[in-house]
C-alpha cells in the first residue's frame, strides 16, 4: 500500500493539490508568460503588457456576462451576434444620420440589453433551454443587424468616435479602464449582493433555491439582461477600434468568451465560479494572441493552441480537484 | 484459520487531506449472515464500505475476499468478484425498463444487436423467483422506491453475488415495505448470501441483524453477536457515553393558535383541517405516501393548494410559493436535504444565509461581516461540526448538513416551522442533538410541525400527533394519552393502515 507521506516538491501531496486546484489557473499564467518572456524578452515590457491588457478588454466584457449566464447553468450564445447589431445600429445612427454619439450608443445598449431580456424570459420564465433558446435569438439578432446596415459596411471615421477606444487616460489606454470598471462592478454583484449569492444558488440547486425562497424567474432574467448589456458594450468598443459598422463582426467570439470562464474555473455545472478567475482567464485567452504573434506562429495554429491549452487547463483542474472533492 | 470469514478486512486506513476518516479498522464477515453496521455519521461506515467496492483505495491495511487477497478497482469490478451494494439514494434510469434495468452492461446480444426478447426471459425468470409483481418491460420509472430497491437487490442476486451491502434500506420504505425487505434478506440468507446491513434504526437491527459491528469516529469499537447484547449497551459502544433519554421532551407553555388550517385540498392529501399553537410540537405521522410530505409542500407553497383555507394569527392568507411562506413566517425543512435543503458547492455560510440574504443588507451590498459572525454563532448554537463556514455544505457528515439546513430556517425566526422527517439518516448523536434543538425552539414560542416515519420519534417528541390515512386525516392523539399508555404503537399503526 502505498505510504501517505508522499511528497512533491517538498509539500505534501494534499496541500500541494489544494494549491494548484486553488491557484492553478494563476500558476499557469505566470509559467506562460515566463516562458514566451525567456524566448522573446520585448513580450513582459509594460507596453505590450498594456496592448495585452488593451486587446482583451472585449472578450473579458463579453466572458463577464457569459460567466453569470454559465454560473446560473445556462450558456448565451447571443454574444457574438449582439456586437454586430450594437454596430450596425452605431452605424446607421452615426455614420448615416450624424446622431451625437453618447445617444446612439445608449440606443445601442438599449437594443442588446434588450434582447438580453429577451433571452432571459423565454429561459427562466419558460423554461426553455438555455443552449436552444440563445441559438435562435443568435439568428434573428444577426439578421436584425444585416437587415438594419442592408449588408454594407459603414466607416464610422469620426475621431470623437475612435475616440472611445485610442484614447488614454491618465496613460492608460481608456478599454482598460472600462474593462477595470466592469471587472469591479462584477467583482461587487457577483459576491457582494444578495443578486450574487441568488445566482450561485440558482445554478448551485435550483430546487433548494425555490425552497430557501429565491425568485428563481427574476435571477435568471437579470442574469441574462446583463449579459445582453456587456455585450452591447464590448460591441462598442469593438465598432470603436475597427472605425467601421459591420453586421458580420463577433462570429465566434461566444467561444473566446467560454473558453475564459473555463479557465477561470466556471463550472458548467452551475453555480461555481469567481470574479478574479473570469480576469484570469481572460488575460490567459490575451497572452495566448499575444504570445504567439510574438513568437510568429501562424494563426491556424493559434487556433489549436487555444484548444489544446484550453483542455489541458481543465484536465489539470480535474487531477488536482479529484482528491478535494 | 480460526473462523471461515467469506471477507475480511484488517488494518484499514484512510486519510481525506487532513482528516483521518479510518483508523486501523476491522470488519469479519461470515458467509451468510446478516452483519449489522452501527455507528454515528462520519464514523467511517460509508468510507470503509467505498473501500470494499472500490470506489476508494485504502491507504493501509489489507482485505481478503475468500480467503484470496482482495482489491476491486470500482463497483464493477466489484461487482464481477461479487460484492454488491445498494446504496442509499437510488439512482434508477426512469426510461429503462426493469430487464434493462436488471441486465444493464451485460446486456444479452445476438452478434453485435441487442436480443431484447432473450434478456425479457431472462428477467421474468428472476423476477418469478422474487414473486415481483411486475412483467420485465415496465419501466422504471412507474415503480415506487421500495420496488425499484428490489430490483436492485434482484440485480444483485442474478450477478450471483455472495455479499450485498445496503445502506440504510429502510429509510424510504413504509412499516409494510420493510417487511418484505426483512422477508427477502431472510431468503437470501437462507442461499448463504451474506449481507452487511448498514442503518439508524435499532428496532431493524434487532429484528434482522446476526452479528454487529460498531464504528466511532474512524475506529473500529468491537464486534458482538446480536444475542445477548442490548440496545443500552450498543448505543454507548457507538457514542461512547450513555445517553440517557431518547427522546428528551420537555414541556413547554403551549401559547394561543399561530398557524390553522381548514378543508385544505391538494394533489395527495383531502379535507384537511388542523389547527397548531405557540410552543406546541405537532407531529404528522402516517405510511409514506399518505399525503403526510404533499400537505406541508402545499402548505410551504411548493405545490398548489385545490382548495381550502390557511390562517396565520387568526389572519387568512395565500401562499402561492414559497417567497410567501418565508415572508409571513412559515419556514420548512424539506425531507429531501440533497434535493431542496442545500446547495452542495456552496459553503455553510452561504447556505445558512440565502433565506436570509434580505435582512443582511446595508443599501446594495451585503455585510458580509455581520453575516459570517451570525452564521458562525447559528453554526455553534446548532452544534454543527465543522473546521470552518466557509467550507463547503459537501464536506459535511449527513447529520451536519441537517444542522446547516435547521440553521438557515432558524436564523429566519419563523412562527411555524415544518419538519419532514428532520432526522431521516441522520446518526444517533444528531439526532438526540435535533431532537433538543426542536424543543428549544417550541420553548421560545415557535409551532413546529413535525413529520416522521418513526413511531417512536413521534410519539416521544409530539404534543399531539395527527395520523394520515390515504390522504385524510385519521385521528390525532394527545400526549396525556401516550405518556400514561392509554395509546401504544400499535392502536397508531392500525389508525395508519385505516382502523379506527
Amino acid at each position: 500500500m502505498a505510504s501517505n507521506e508522499k511528497k512533491i516538491l517538498g509539500v505534501k501531496e494534499d496541500t500541494f493539490r489544494m494549491m494548484m486546484g486553488k491557484y492553478g489557473i494563476g500558476i499557469i499564467l505566470i509559467g506562460m508568460v515566463i516562458v514566451i518572456s525567456i524566448i522573446k524578452p520585448r513580450f513582459i515590457q509594460p507596453s505590450n503588457l498594456l496592448n495585452i491588457l488593451t486587446q482583451i478588454s472585449i472578450n473579458g466584457l463579453i466572458a463577464y456576462g457569459m460567466c453569470l449566464a454559465i454560473t446560473t447553468g445556462g450558456i448565451d450564445l447571443t454574444v457574438g451576434a449582439q456586437l454586430a447589431l450594437v454596430s450596425c445600429i452605431l452605424g446607421q445612427l452615426v455614420g448615416e444620420m450624424g446622431m451625437n454619439i453618447g445617444l446612439a450608443c445608449l440606443i445601442g445598449l438599449l437594443a442588446t440589453t434588450a434582447f438580453g431580456l429577451l433571452n432571459g424570459i423565454l429561459i427562466a420564465k419558460f423554461n426553455m433551454f438555455p443552449f436552444v433558446v440563445t441559438l435562435s435569438t443568435q439568428l434573428i439578432v444577426r439578421g436584425i443587424a444585416q437587415v438594419i446596415s442592408d449588408g454594407q459596411a459603414v466607416s464610422l471615421a469620426n475621431a470623437n468616435f475612435k475616440a472611445i477606444y485610442s484614447d488614454r487616460f491618465a496613460g492608460i489606454p481608456l478599454p482598460i479602464i472600462y474593462l477595470a470598471v466592469v471587472v469591479i462592478i462584477m467583482y461587487i454583484l457577483m459576491h457582494w449582493t444578495k443578486f450574487g449569492r441568488y445566482v450561485y444558488a440558482v445554478g448551485g440547486n435550483v430546487n433548494a433555491a425555490i425552497a430557501s425562497g429565491v425568485n428563481v424567474v427574476k435571477t435568471k432574467t437579470l442574469c441574462y439582461t446583463i449579459v445582453g448589456l456587456l455585450s452591447g458594450m464590448a460591441g462598442i468598443i469593438f465598432t470603436s477600434k475597427t472605425g467601421a459598422a459591420q453586421s458580420n463582426i463577433g462570429v465566434g467570439y461566444e467561444t473566446d468568451a467560454i473558453a475564459a470562464c473555463v479557465l477561470g474555473g466556471t463550472s458548467f455545472a452551475g453555480g461555481i465560479s469567481t470574479a478574479s478567475g473570469v480576469l484570469l482567464g481572460s488575460i490567459i485567452i490575451g497572452c495566448i494572441y499575444n504570445g504567439m504573434n510574438f513568437l510568429g506562429i501562424d494563426s491556424y495554429y493559434q487556433s489549436m493552441a487555444k484548444g489544446i491549452i484550453i483542455i489541458c487547463a481543465v484536465l489539470l483542474d480535474m487531477v488536482m480537484n479529484r482528491k478535494n472533492r | 484459520m480460526a473462523e471461515n470469514y467469506i471477507l475480511e478486512c484488517s488494518g484499514i486506513s484512510k486519510t481525506f487531506g487532513g482528516t483521518q476518516a479510518l483508523k486501523e479498522v476491522e470488519l469479519h464477515i461470515r458467509p451468510g449472515e446478516v452483519h449489522a453496521l452501527l455507528g454515528e455519521n462520519g464514523a467511517g461506515k460509508s468510507t470503509l464500505m467505498k473501500c470494499i467496492i472500490g470506489l476508494y483505495k485504502p491507504d493501509k491495511g489489507a482485505m481478503t475476499w475468500c480467503q484470496k487477497p482482495y482489491q476491486a478497482h470500482g463497483p464493477v469490478d466489484a461487482i464481477n468478484q461479487g460484492i454488491s451494494m445498494i446504496h442509499q439514494e437510488l439512482n434508477p434510469e426512469p426510461h429503462l425498463t426493469i430487464a434493462e434495468s436488471i441486465f444493464l452492461k451485460r446486456e444479452s446480444t445476438r452478434g453485435f444487436l441487442l436480443d431484447k426478447k432473450a434478456q425479457n426471459k431472462r428477467a421474468e425468470e428472476v423476477l418469478k423467483k422474487f414473486n415481483f409483481p411486475y412483467g420485465p418491460k415496465t419501466l422504471m420509472k412507474d415503480l415506487t422506491l421500495a420496488q425499484v430497491q428490489m430490483i436492485e437487490i434482484i440485480k444483485a442476486v442474478s450477478c450471483d453475488a455472495k455479499l450485498i451491502i445496503m445502506d440504510e434500506p429502510t429509510s424510504s420504505l413504509d412499516s409494510e415495505e420493510t417487511r418484505h425487505l426483512f422477508q427477502t434478506i431472510n431468503d437470501l440468507k437462507s442461499k448463504g448470501v451474506a449481507i452487511i446491513y448498514i442503518s439508524h434504526r435499532m428496532e431493524e437491527i434487532f429484528e434482522i441483524c446476526d452479528r454487529v459491528s460498531v464504528f466511532r469516529d474512524g475506529t473500529y469499537v468491537s464486534s458482538r453477536d446480536m444475542e445477548g447484547v442490548t440496545k443500552d449497551e450498543l448505543i454507548s459502544m457507538m457514542v461512547g457515553r450513555n445517553i440517557e433519554n431518547v427522546f428528551p421532551k420537555t414541556d413547554c407553555k403551549i401559547g394561543k393558535p399561530v398557524f390553522r388550517v381548514e378543508h385544505l385540498c391538494g394533489k395527495g392529501f383531502t379535507d384537511i383541517s388542523f389547527e397548531v399553537r405557540q410552543g406546541e410540537i405537532l407531529g404528522i405521522s402516517g405510511l409514506v405516501g399518505s399525503g403526510r410530505s404533499e400537505t406541508v409542500r402545499a402548505i410551504f407553497g411548493l405545490d398548489p393548494i385545490i382548495s381550502g383555507k390557511m390562517y396565520l394569527d387568526g389572519e387568512e392568507i395565500k401562499i402561492k410559493n414559497p417567497q410567501d411562506a418565508i415572508r409571513r413566517g412559515i419556514c420548512m425543512v424539506n425531507e429531501d436535504r440533497k434535493e431542496f435543503g442545500l446547495c452542495l458547492q456552496r459553503s455553510i455560510r452561504e447556505n445558512i444565509s440565502l433565506p436570509n440574504l434580505p435582512k443582511k443588507q446595508r443599501g446594495l451590498l451585503l455585510r458580509q461581516k455581520k453575516e459570517r459572525q451570525e452564521c458562525e454563532d447559528a453554526a455553534k448554537t446548532l452544534t454543527v461540526k465543522c473546521a470552518s463556514i466557509e467550507h463547503t455544505a459537501l464536506s459535511l457528515s449527513g447529520g451536519n448538513q441537517q444542522k446547516v439546513v435547521l440553521a438557515k430556517w432558524i436564523m429566519a425566526n419563523p412562527k411555524v416551522l415544518i419538519l419532514d422527517e428532520p432526522t431521516r439518516g441522520v446518526d444517533v448523536g444528531a439526532k438526540s442533538d435535533i431532537h433538543a434543538l426542536m424543543c428549544k425552539f417550541a420553548a421560545k414560542g415557535m409551532a413546529v410541525i413535525m413529520i416522521s416515519s418513526e413511531l417512536p420519534e413521534v410519539m416521544g417528541m409530539s404534543d399531539r400527533i395527527l395520523i394520515y390515512h390515504e390522504g385524510r386525516l385519521n385521528g390525532s392523539i394527545d400526549r396525556s394519552e401516550i405518556i400514561t399508555g392509554n395509546t401504544t404503537q400499535e392502536e397508531i399503526l392500525k389508525r395508519e393502515f385505516g382502523g379506527k
